[in-house]
């Protein structure tokens, strides 16, 4: 992860201040309602159903052992005790007091962190593989260039107040794990013929009401111009998007409604002006960062199985189960990455309590180099863990509640914090996620199924990524009662968008018609390795849909 | 005479904004619409009073281009103070169009906007009504260091950093 230097931490300590004063004045009727909205929502402060919402910035998802302390801190002195990590691999709090955020905001500064433009229509959180610098098909660390995008964006004079929020991921591998081409801007590393990296550039890209796909502006930008082509990327977009209706302000809109083609003249002509300027990188700044970077320091290990873990696979078959869930490989021989499911049944998707962050933390202080990572499937990584040390591990993570071996499975589900917390809602999405996950707990009629990802949104506005899950369920609110839309055949890498097989349901029917469309996915699919989606894709939604709809009593459809 | 901060002072404005000529001293110092502006250039070039040209945040900075050699003022309009368009229009004139004269922002403008609004190149703010100007000054002061190029520093604070202008301890 990234360390502050002095000036860093000024910026941070400064933005404390400032918000300070803010909510002071606020309190004092200095500053209104309406001017204040703004200003505390680029402090990722939401007013939300029962007290405000915090949302605090985990950038790229990278967290130091002394960071997640902090957050199990606040989490137990400011909140109820637990935090929620987000699929835009933040951690957000539901219960602070509007009084206390400045005390919390300065709380994080001590840690080197912050809620800066975690809300608002300003650059949020750049987000990348929850895998970067550990995955063995990585071009690049994108984190290098995630901190390059973090700093330039953080309090960007002039696209603080853009048309709507703006998204960027990047991604460093050759395998796609930060859904760039569903977000605002998305970047891939790429090699050109000369063995340069540079990025292919995919813009307009997104979820939520209208989602799509992004399309390429740029196969290949050498990587020192990527701040000044983001630049006019943002300048087209701060300039033309739409501010008249919010549900048609993302930049897809606006790349849909000039065509991608002129949209990317326009880009490219801002560009001319704007290249070559003060804003192209240099490879110094690359480096220096680099510098900041910690990095573990890896001992040679050998590539062997170690024998403890040889024989604990041998001997236990939970640990087995566990092992081939939830442990990822790693590219330096030895390691291991492990991934802490908070996904178990009957708990909230992505929550975790004080203790066990502290306990997270100190894991990986102990077994790991004092990092963890949060990743957008709202699971937690210990992203460094020596092979031997995995039985020892497995047993403490256990203890936890964090060793569900679901990782890529149904009950891995990605939900939002739907009804239950978030104002936006239409309906809830824990009790559904949970009603879910109810069903299907039999791990080995899990493993019988199979890869898929089940991703819950309660509203339109697809925090929970449902059209991207193999299966989707989207929270709908009909005359104030509760109903969900399901959707099918909608993939991460490479993005595919689901489609919706009928008429929404009511929430008991929802594990029920889930049940049903594994039964079909059963019966048809060739082989055990043929996965659920691919079904989906050879057989189309029809006999998905005769199989939910047949067995539905007709009051619990709402058409 | 209204009062405005020019320059990071608090000062008198002389201009007026006016609908048409009709009347109008040749020495006033007068804003007009970017319409009036194109129809009667003529007559403004001749003019002695200073001259400035009003911009609503979804006009095109590239319309008034062709004139603002023979310009002193271009008035920005925020009807919200989240309109970001403005930013990019100051931005443009500044960077693109290398326009020197005073760039001023006007309506929703208050002590929170001002840090951003004067790095994209505005030198003069009108705030709304019940603001004291005074105390709006020290939203210039809120942060003292920032990492982009801007019209205020056109320097990034990168390449800043790397001339050795400026300390970075490294922090532990």
């Amino acid at each position: 992860m990234y360390q502050y230097d002095d000036i860093d931490q000024r910026i941070v300590e400064e933005r404390v201040a400032q918000f300070r004063d803010q909510t002071r004045r606020f309190l004092a009727g200095q500053i209104s309602e309406d001017d204040f909205r703004p200003l505390r929502l680029q402090n990722g402060l939401y007013i939300q159903r029962h007290a405000p919402m915090l949302r605090v910035a985990i950038p790229y998802g990278v967290l130091a052992s002394r960071q997640l302390r902090k957050l199990a801190h606040i989490a137990r002195t400011y909140d109820r005790g637990v935090g929620h990590f987000s699929t835009r691999q933040n951690i957000q709090f539901n219960w602070p007091q509007l009084e206390q955020v400045p005390n919390i905001l300065a709380e994080l500064a001590t840690v080197q962190m912050h809620a800066i433009q975690t809300s608002g229509n300003c650059v949020r959180n750049t987000t990348t593989d929850h895998f970067a610098g550990v995955a063995a098909d990585e071009l690049i660390d994108p984190r290098v260039y995630c901190e390059l995008i973090r700093q330039w964006s953080t309090f960007h004079p002039e696209f603080a107040f853009l048309p709507r929020k703006f998204k960027i991921a990047v991604n460093g591998a050759i395998a796609d794990r930060a859904a760039t081409w569903v977000h605002d801007i998305g970047l891939h590393a790429v090699r050109n013929e000369s063995g340069d990296i540079g990025f292919r550039v995919i813009v307009g890209g997104g979820l939520g009401r209208t989602p799509m796909i992004g399309v390429v502006v740029r196969e290949y930008l050498p990587w020192k111009h990527l701040l000044t082509y983001l630049e006019a990327i943002l300048r087209v977009y701060n300039r033309y998007g739409r501010r008249d209706n919010k549900h048609k302000a993302r930049i897809k809109i606006l790349v849909k409604a000039m065509t991608p083609e002129r949209f990317q003249r326009e880009v490219e002509t801002e560009w001319g002006r704007l290249k070559d300027g003060e804003n192209t990188l240099v490879e110094e700044e690359v480096t220096r960062i680099e510098a900041r970077m910690v990095r573990p320091d890896y001992a040679v290990l050998s590539p062997e199985q170690p024998a403890v873990l040889r024989e604990a696979l041998q001997a236990d078959r939970a640990f087995r189960h566990w092992h081939e869930r939830n442990v990822q490989a790693h590219k330096v021989p030895g390691y291991a990455a492990v991934v802490l499911s908070l996904k178990a049944t009957g708990r909230a998707p992505g929550d975790a309590t004080a203790e066990q962050m502290e306990a997270v933390a100190a894991l990986a202080d102990r077994y790991g180099f004092g990092e963890i990572r949060v990743s957008h499937e709202q699971n937690l990584i210990l992203p460094d863990i020596p092979q031997a040390d995995l039985p020892a591990l497995y047993a403490q993570v256990k203890a936890l509640g964090f060793a569900t071996p679901n990782i890529g499975l149904l009950t891995n589900i990605i939900s939002c914090p739907g009804g239950d917390f978030c104002s936006l809602a239409n309906a809830r999405s824990i009790p559904v996620a949970q009603a879910i996950q109810a069903r299907f707990d039999d791990l080995a009629r899990l493993e019988d199924i199979g890869a898929l990802d089940l991703n819950i949104s309660g509203c339109m506005n697809a925090c929970g990524h449902h059209h991207v899950g193999h299966i989707g369920i989207l929270g709908v609110d009909k005359h104030g009662a509760e109903y969900y839309q399901i959707s099918i055949g909608g993939n991460q890498a490479p993005a595919r968008l689901g489609k919706v097989i009928g008429p929404s349901l009511g929430s008991e029917a929802v594990p029920d018609a889930i049940e049903a469309l594994i039964s079909v996915y059963l019966d048809e699919r060739l082989h055990a390795e043929e996965r659920f989606v691919e079904v989906v894709e050879r057989l189309g939604i029809e006999p998905f849909r005769e199989s939910v709809y047949a067995q539905s009593e007709p009051e619990a459809l709402y058409a | 005479m209204p009062e405005l901060i020019r320059n990071r002072r608090v000062e008198s404005d002389s201009y007026e904004k006016v609908e048409s000529l009709d009347g109008v001293s040749d020495i006033a110092d007068i804003i007009v619409s970017p319409t009036t502006l194109a129809a009667q250039y003529r007559i403004l070039e001749g003019r002695t009073g200073r001259l400035g040209v009003w911009m609503e945040t979804s006009d095109a900075p590239e319309t008034i281009a062709a004139y603002l050699a023979q310009l002193d003022l271009v008035v920005v309009y925020f009807p919200a103070f989240a309109d970001g368009r403005g930013h990019s229009i100051a931005r443009l004139l500044r960077e693109q169009y290398h326009f020197e004269g005073e760039i001023r922002a006007a309506g929703d403008v208050f002590k929170e906007t001002l840090f951003y609004l004067s790095r994209c190149g505005f030198d003069a703010f009108v705030l709304r009504p019940g603001e004291a100007l005074e105390d709006a000054l020290a939203g210039f002061e809120t942060f003292s260091e920032a990492y982009q190029a801007s019209v205020e520093r056109p320097s990034p604070l990168f390449r800043r950093r790397l001339m050795g202008k400026i300390g970075s301890e490294p922090l532990s």
